[in-house]
């Protein structure tokens, strides 16, 4: 098997039966495989990552107005913990939460939104960018709501009216523009980021 | 008095005790004039009330919806039943059967006699108490036998979304030294104003919580305890909109620990707070009647606020916790309440603080089996550093003799376990107990020193905030966001409409039946 993984001079470390029919094995062998990075392109979010100061700045100078960003864990979803990441005054890692931007309105509401509400609300809110927000992704549950909430936008004609981002440990920003996304957050980014690219798009988009 | 090694001060604990004492009896006075149509299922259900009607709705829900249909709810479902048996001489179940036909109006009252009502409804209250004491007295009996691991209990989750799938994960789970196995339910069900029922094999992030699947999974740790020489335990949620619906039939089919928490729905599933606090009270009198360790999740508090901040509300929370399944009956002893290790990594000295904080605990609630819960927060899928972080956790577990420590695995935050991440969390845990078995008996806290300065402050910021709901009342408190930074308002969220006031005919014996009983 090591073999067929392309492993070269393959060695069980060690192994442990786990139970019948199932055993943990700890392998080493050496990878024949190459890779051409030159060729390889991942796509980014495409935006200068600003701070929270720089941003609210930006918006004063840009914009004009205080925008509203409205998120949720949506769908059956019942994990709070990226999307208050990204929302929350307190923020994750030292990065501040978007309740804390002095130009941004940020509504939160929480797990296990309905799309259909998530939107409703979106527009009742005025909001300018939703944010939502993906944790469970076992049988590939993440992709049909996510997919599911993008044909509403659409049929609901607000799908160029809002900017829509999608976030989550397993979400990148690949998948995020193919399923119709304006970007996506995965590991490692942070309101910052989130807040810049939509104050950015915005200001592109010529939104006031 | 009790000796603290941290140089707690217990009058201010048993300040604090009494202050969320006081916040409980508040609800509970509340709690104690409406019922819901959780609990009003319940009762269905202890009358031997079960299985489907043709659309797949479950016979509880069709008597509980026929009495709220008309408007008659707040009588009870006992004495409705009561009334339909005098009539026409059939059992509950063939009544909810002709009921889900549309063959019978179980509105209609033939008696309010409470001893006539009381007479016919006797054998069958009999039969569900005799069945709930059976299984406890079968736990009991393995426990007597086979025995149990050592505390803290190794506590490891399967949610495959399959049953049977969940069987091979938990058998596995159990010969590698997993004590407790937790079915985590799949995603949604909480909101669910029903359980759904017979085995499933279908489920996102885990498995529904239905009857069947209880069962099925009861017999499979039965031949894998039995095998194995230890008794394992099963536990469930018994959370959302079917709290004492869940306690019922964990407790008819033997489950051992059910998360159980009074606040938590309110809080992390927008369920109306009333609707959670109604419901949580004859969920816990169910659990403490059938033995079941409940399991509070202060715990999440610490996944939206900041776990240096908030240690505080996790503290003040397990008071009331605590105060609230006293009121239920609920022994200490099968008290689970929760804390966790869910400080930043990277934090200077975190390590001292967690241990201070997880030894406070202890200390505070002696006899509680207390729940103690891994790194989730900051893990990063840097599997290296997340199974040392799980092996800091684990030696405060071993070191503050915790109950049952749920075991962080070292693929938190990629995916739901694999039958290898399982094998190599339960390998860390028994490593660390093992080689680390009396360092709690051994070491003591430095005068002055880092630990008890800081649970110092977390008292006395846990009095302040205790004192800060009593003031303003339990329901105030939460609309402010008291709890995890979360604002609830008392009219909101979900279930409300399933509440309503006792009147006059109503009856739920099994309150004084089960209650602080066994």
């Amino acid at each position: 098997m090591l073999r067929k993984m392309g492993l070269e001079n393959p060695s069980v470390v060690f192994y442990q039966e786990l139970t019948p029919g199932f055993t943990f094995f700890n392998c080493y062998g050496s990878c024949t495989h190459t890779v051409d990075y030159t060729t390889i392109y991942v796509p980014k979010v495409e935006s200068t990552t600003m701070d929270m100061y720089e941003t609210d700045e930006y918006i004063k100078e840009n914009i004009g107005r205080k925008i509203v960003i409205v998120g949720a864990s949506t769908g059956t979803d019942a994990h709070t913990v990226g999307i208050d990441a990204i929302m929350n005054m307190k923020g994750y890692a030292g990065h501040y939460g978007l309740e804390r931007y002095e130009m941004i309105e940020a509504y939160n509401l929480g797990s296990q939104v309905p799309n259909e509400e998530f939107i409703a609300r979106g527009i009742e809110l005025h909001a300018d960018a939703l944010l939502v927000s993906q944790t469970v992704t076992q049988k590939d549950v993440h992709i049909h709501n996510m997919t599911n909430f993008i044909e509403l936008m659409e049929a609901e004609g607000l799908r160029d009216k809002m900017i829509c981002c999608c976030g989550g440990a397993r979400v990148t920003h690949e998948l995020a523009k193919e399923l119709g996304f304006d970007a996506g957050f995965g590991m490692n980014t942070y309101a910052d980021d989130v807040a810049s690219f939509v104050v950015q798009e915005m200001v592109k988009r010529g939104m006031k | 008095m009790q000796k603290s090694k941290l140089g707690l001060d217990f009058q201010k604990v048993e300040y604090a005790r009494g202050l969320a004492k006081g916040i409980a009896q508040d609800v509970q006075t509340f709690v104690e004039q409406y019922t819901t149509v959780a609990v009003e299922r319940t009762l269905c259900r202890l009358m031997g009330i079960d299985g489907v009607d043709d659309n797949d709705v479950p016979l509880p829900n069709v008597v509980v919806e026929a009495l709220k249909d008309k408007g008659v709810l707040s009588e009870g479902a006992l004495f409705f039943i009561a009334n339909a048996m005098i009539q026409t001489g059939l059992t509950p179940q063939q009544i909810a059967e002709k009921v889900a036909a549309e063959e019978l109006d179980i509105t209609k009252v033939v008696t309010t006699d409470p001893k006539q009502i009381a007479d016919v409804l006797q054998p069958v209250i009999d039969d569900s108490m005799a069945r709930i004491r059976a299984r406890r007295a079968r736990r009991e009996h393995y426990l007597d036998t086979i025995g149990e691991g050592p505390k803290p209990y190794l506590y490891i989750i399967v949610a495959t979304g399959n049953i049977y799938e969940d069987v091979v994960q938990a058998q596995a789970g159990a010969r590698q030294g997993a004590d407790v196995i937790a079915v985590i339910r799949t995603t949604g069900q909480s909101l669910l104003d029903y359980v759904p029922y017979g085995a499933t094999t279908e489920g996102f992030g885990g498995t529904f919580a239905t009857q069947e699947n209880f069962r099925i999974m009861r017999k499979a740790l039965d031949e894998v305890g039995e095998e194995q020489g230890r008794y394992i335990r099963l536990c469930n949620y018994c959370s959302g909109l079917c709290m004492p619906e869940i306690a019922i039939m964990g407790a008819f089919e033997g489950l051992d620990v059910m998360l159980n928490d009074a606040l938590y729905g309110i809080l992390f599933r927008d369920i109306n707070m009333q609707r959670t606090l109604i419901d949580q009270y004859m969920s816990r009198i169910i659990n403490g009647f059938a033995g079941v360790i409940i399991n509070t999740g202060e715990d999440n508090y610490l996944t939206t606020a900041d776990a240096v901040e908030a240690a505080h509300t996790v503290l003040a929370s397990d008071l009331i916790n605590e105060q609230l399944a006293l009121m239920a009956g609920l022994p200490e002893e099968q008290m689970g309440l929760g804390h966790a290790f869910e400080m930043d990594p990277m934090l200077e000295n975190g390590f001292l603080l967690e241990l201070a904080q997880a030894q406070m605990t202890r200390e505070i609630f002696p006899k509680a089996t207390l729940k103690y819960m891994p790194p989730t927060k900051f893990m990063t899928g840097n599997i290296f550093r997340g199974h040392i972080q799980d092996a800091l956790f684990n030696m405060i577990g071993i070191w503050t003799h915790q109950g049952i420590q749920l075991l962080g695995m070292p693929t938190e935050a990629i995916h739901t376990p694999f039958m290898s991440d399982r094998y190599l969390s339960i390998e860390n845990a028994k490593y660390i107990f093992n080689n680390m078995k009396s360092i709690g008996d051994e070491m003591e806290f430095k005068e002055d020193g880092i630990c008890r300065n800081r649970v110092k402050e977390v008292l006395s910021n846990t009095i302040k905030l205790l004192e800060d709901i009593t003031k303003e009342g339990l329901f105030t408190a939460l609309e402010k966001g008291i709890f995890g930074d979360v604002k609830r308002p008392k009219n909101g969220g979900k279930g409300l409409a399933g509440v309503t006031m006792k009147g006059a005919n109503y009856l739920n014996p099994f309150i004084e039946l089960m209650k602080g009983k066994r």
